[in-house]
């Protein structure tokens, strides 16, 4: 169709009209575009790149390492190694992990079980969360997979610090361990430390490791971190270590401590080596003991049952949570409560025939024939009961529950352990309140020879016999410095109330007990001289003799079920003139006290005074050959000499 | 100059026609291009291979298109503008009965090698074919109600296609496109003013209708309007994309975070980075600079091509030109508005930086339309 030049020219006008309009438009717009890039980019970018930051910069706590826990001489006895495990993330292993899992178990042992319980796993948790496939493994385990890498995409080898008990069961009681932290751990604690909700941190659970948390824990330190949109780290911003926990040397002798397990052996016993002056505990033992490096890695079930099912109670600490009749190693107590209140002095007699007959109710003396004349020390060298009897109904029991008091029974000692028991120290006002009954003769005579309501624990028996050997109120302690700050020892003030008299006359008597000839644990004495030993045994019943079994006459230990025997009670110091340490020992269902508990409580002490096994020459030459045998029997610990104590892991 | 001033008094015709082209505009889209091969490097996290080098082929194989095209005299384009409308129309239908189905609506043909996006060759095939009604009628009769309503339906019948596929964008884009080249022509204001006015009864009715039997759109469509209305109120579900785009464009400030530094969108809190959310990383990775470097280039893009449409006496080749420039004004405002929070996000890309071989080649192949209009341009 032909146009005319003048259609032509208005078409053109036209759109020249209607182009420059549009043109205007469009810069309107551009200019509308450029107005709210300058607003954003220019006016609010600070609050925008806020924002942006908030977003992608994240703080992440980096755990700290824990404290390490030495013995007195610088020996590892909790420490940090090196765990080793791998661990893989299904976003980066390209969605599937079967063949990534199946080639990996040609590296490392993974059962088909394990597989599929990893390949659940897998289903279940998010394509970023990188999940452990397995751990402790072995260094060479660990740079295999690292060499293979390329092969196995998302699996990362990494390494994190994690609690070892390298002496294992030798103090296990007293350390206690770590265990992962659980929701009820933190429910328990106000306001908890953020870093314990980081996967796999470690928390000390019972014993010093539960109890000395705070120090040991350290601080946490953190990594300013870049993430994308779903978490994943992208780089590290910068970098602020954490601080290591407190180094915690205790008091314990690790050397000494494993010869105490060994020597306890298969009893179910414990026993306590206290430093008569300072009160530092040299050895903690009970037995049988446990691994607890198990725990930290988690208990199978089937450990965890063996151990709750085992008779002899592994799991308990028997040194400071048991509590026994002390039996006649309580009869020190009576007879210094006996002699402060003066009802008796050393040369004061009473007639043993064999019981005491007291409200138509026969006491017996362990010895059925009597004793006969028994003064003083021939009753704790005889540990005649009688003579307890007679004593109790003079002295009466406040005075013989204040005078254990004074001596630690009944009393809770401070020690960062679990549960220390604070055992019962009976008096009138005690039975009143406990059981709303007034206080019987009958009762003083029982506990007279420690029976009846009194129980005590190793730890007290052996605050009790430092306390008689030193004369001074010395209290138990555990810790000895803490990074490298020696912990002052506090200058133990005189027991008041204690005549030196009276010491000095109980003394002899457990002197008697060692030397003298009928003395109970004459078998278990030391012959050198300069570690004379003064002790007391003890035997307590853990039933009700029934009158039937009265009838049928006395029934040896022997005969009866092993969880029926009795309690056999060691308590000791020595050298006599300088004390140095006093020991105390409990064999649960041993038997005597002096065949069961003395010889160990003997051996135990000799290794303490001679730094080292006991030299064959300080025990009576017809043991000397038994003595041999056990110690070749034993696989020691022989330290090596100290490294630098503060070094850390 | 003299040689050009003594030779053009008439139109050019064999290979001298390459010395007609408009070779600032060559240039231009060639480097809007190229800014876009940086940022594609850049959001790959510095890898070629992943976006940025197909994409520099597909602009080699555009560019050959865009000159070959400017070769191609003007009785050509006026000859095949009804047989092309015809064609694009008939393969919007078979898109409807048989198209493949992508991200949730029914878009393309599959034609063994290379997959068709019928919806986008029409926007060319409308512009053409309104400019060529135009050219045809009566300059007289353009405001007469008659001969509005014949390119309003030549209009409205692909875009109904097009939303039924559903893809409200493109629908948007094709009404959009053909308002303008009937706006050039001369349509009577008032038409737009009563269109205008009915948009917004129509808005009000859309939003009214929410909830009702007579709903006028799918849900997903007005949380598309409630996030736009207030990102904030689901910032983690549909307000998500917006927010962190207008974080990452916020905190480019005025000169940027530097090249690959953008945080928001190295560390993926941006979404589509690559095709709707460039030019997000590039206000966040060079800043305001960068940002209005952009916006500069693509208007002076316009500008030549008003200027060209302008000069040309052709008024078939000046339809044209103000017809595809003002659908490229739409995509790049559109996009642009979009990232910004300016309008509600709705997925589109900006045009020639963004990664996808369908875009960049109907903008190349308009971009050919609107050189061969200046070669041919009648001296």
């Amino acid at each position: 169709m032909k146009k005319s030049p003048r259609e032509i020219q208005d078409s053109s006008r036209m759109i020249t009209r209607r182009g420059l309009m549009l043109g205007g438009i469009q810069i309107a717009t551009a200019g509308a575009l450029a107005m709210q890039m300058r607003s954003m980019q220019l006016d609010h970018a600070e609050e925008f790149r806020m924002l942006a930051d908030g977003n992608s910069i994240k703080i992440r706590l980096l755990p700290p390492a824990r404290g390490l826990i030495l013995d007195r001489n610088g020996i590892v006895i909790a420490g940090n190694e090196q765990n080793y495990r791998v661990t893989l993330t299904r976003e980066e292993a390209g969605g599937d992990v079967e063949p990534i899992l199946r080639r990996l178990a040609q590296i490392i042992p993974l059962s088909d079980a394990r597989i599929e319980e990893l390949l659940e796993e897998f289903s279940r948790r998010s394509a970023i969360t990188p999940i452990v496939l397995a751990d402790r493994l072995s260094w060479e385990q660990f740079s295999a997979i690292a060499v293979n890498a390329p092969s196995l995409p998302g699996v990362t080898p990494e390494s994190a610090l994690s609690r070892a008990y390298p002496r294992r069961g030798d103090f296990a009681h007293v350390m206690g361990y770590v265990g992962p932290v659980s929701d009820f751990d933190l429910s328990r604690i106000e306001q908890p430390d953020p870093v314990l909700r980081l996967p796999d941190f470690q928390l000390g659970k019972i014993g010093v490791e539960g109890r000395l948390e705070e120090i040991l824990r350290g601080k946490a330190g953190a990594r300013r971190v870049e993430v994308n949109s779903t978490g994943r780290e992208m780089r590290e911003l910068s970098r602020q270590e954490g601080e290591q926990g407190a180094t915690l040397q205790l008091t314990v002798d690790a050397a000494l401590q494993n010869y105490a397990a060994q020597r306890l052996g298969e009893e179910s016993a414990a026993a306590v080596v206290m430093d008569c002056e300072t009160g530092e505990l040299a050895a903690i033992c009970s037995s049988p003991s446990f691994d607890p490096n198990l725990f930290v890695r988690g208990i199978s079930s089937r450990d965890y049952r063996a151990l709750m099912d085992h008779d002899h109670r592994p799991l308990a600490d028997k040194t400071v949570q048991g509590v026994y009749p002390p039996g006649s190693t309580f009869k020190m107590v009576v007879l210094m409560a006996g002699l402060e209140a003066g009802v008796v002095n050393a040369g004061t007699r009473f007639f043993c025939p064999g019981y005491t007959e007291l409200g138509g109710r026969r006491f017996h003396c362990w010895r059925r024939g009597g004793h006969g004349s028994v003064d003083a020390v021939k009753g704790l060298e005889e540990s005649c009961d009688v003579y307890y009897y007679e004593l109790a109904q003079r002295v009466g029991i406040d005075r013989i529950a204040e005078m254990a008091r004074k001596f630690g029974l009944g009393v809770r000692h401070d020690l960062p352990m679990s549960a220390v028991a604070e055992g019962i120290a009976p008096d009138r006002e005690w039975k009143m309140r406990r059981h709303g009954q007034p206080w019987q003769i009958g009762d003083s005579l029982n506990a007279s020879i420690g029976q009846g309501y009194v129980l005590s624990s190793p730890l007290q028996l052996a605050v009790m016999t430092a306390r008689i050997a030193s004369g001074r109120a010395v209290e138990p302690r555990l810790i000895r410095a803490i990074d490298g700050v020696r912990q002052p020892v506090p200058d133990w003030p005189e027991l008041e109330g204690v005549s030196a008299n009276t010491l000095r006359v109980t003394r002899l008597g457990m002197d008697a007990v060692m030397y003298g000839n009928r003395g109970t644990a004459r078998a278990s004495r030391i012959i050198r001289d300069e570690w004379r030993i003064a002790g007391k045994t003890g035997t307590s019943q853990v039933r009700n003799i029934t009158a039937a079994e009265r009838a049928r006459g006395v029934i040896s230990n022997d005969q009866l079920p092993w969880n029926r025997r009795d309690h056999a009670l060691f308590v000791a110091y020595a050298p006599f003139e300088a004390p140095k340490y006093a020991i105390s020992l409990v064999v649960e269902h041993g038997g005597g006290g002096s065949t069961a508990a003395a010889p160990l409580a003997r051996d135990i002490l000799l290794f303490a005074l001679n730094g080292g096994l006991p030299p064959l020459d300080a025990v009576p030459s017809e043991q000397r050959a038994a003595m041999e045998a056990r110690h070749q029997a034993m696989d020691l610990f022989i330290p090596e000499p100290p490294r630098n104590a503060r070094t850390r892991v | 100059m003299a040689y050009l001033d003594y030779k053009v008094a008439q139109i050019p015709t064999g290979w001298r026609k390459i010395l007609h082209i408009s070779w600032p505009l060559v240039l231009l889209v060639t480097a809007v291009c190229c800014i876009g091969f940086v940022m594609l490097y850049s959001v790959a996290g510095g890898r070629l291979d992943l976006w940025a080098e197909p994409q520099m082929y597909r602009f080699a194989v555009g560019m050959v298109l865009m000159i070959g095209l400017a070769f191609v005299p003007m009785w050509f384009w006026r000859g095949i503008s009804v047989a092309a409308y015809v064609v694009c129309f008939l393969m919007l239908v078979a898109v409807d009965l048989f198209g493949v189905i992508g991200m949730g609506a029914r878009r393309w043909i599959d034609l063994g090698p290379i997959r068709i996006q019928p919806s986008e060759l029409m926007k060319i095939a409308l512009v053409l074919l309104l400019a060529a009604y135009y050219d045809w009628l009566d300059i007289r009769r353009v405001s007469r109600p008659l001969w509005v309503i014949i390119p309003a339906l030549l209009i409205l019948a692909p875009t109904g296609l097009v939303l039924i596929q559903p893809d409200l964008g493109t629908s948007i884009m094709l009404v959009a496109g053909g308002a303008i080249v009937m706006f050039a022509a001369g349509v009577s204001l008032w038409y737009f003013a009563i269109i205008a006015g009915a948009g917004v009864g129509l808005v009000t009715a859309v939003l009214k209708s929410r909830g009702t039997e007579w709903q006028l759109l799918k849900d997903y469509q007005y949380r598309r309007i409630d996030t736009f209305l207030d990102p904030y109120a689901d910032p983690l579900g549909a307000g998500y994309n917006i927010i962190q785009s207008q974080i990452a464009f916020g905190s480019g400030g005025w000169s940027g975070r530097g090249f690959m530094q953008g945080s928001q969108s190295r560390l993926n809190f941006l979404p589509e980075k690559h095709t709707d959310f460039i030019f997000t990383v590039l206000a966040e990775e060079f800043g305001f600079v960068g940002a209005i470097s952009l916006l500069t280039l693509y208007m002076l893009i316009l500008g030549f091509c008003l200027y060209s449409a302008l000069s040309n006496r052709d008024r078939f080749a000046s339809l044209i030109t103000i017809g595809i420039s003002g659908t490229f004004f739409l995509y790049f405002a559109i996009n642009m508005a979009t990232v910004m929070g300016l309008l509600p996000a709705k997925g589109s890309p900006l045009p020639l930086v963004s990664y996808g071989g369908t875009s960049l080649m109907i903008l190349m192949l308009g971009f050919g339309l609107v050189q061969s209009a200046h070669v041919h341009r009648p001296r």
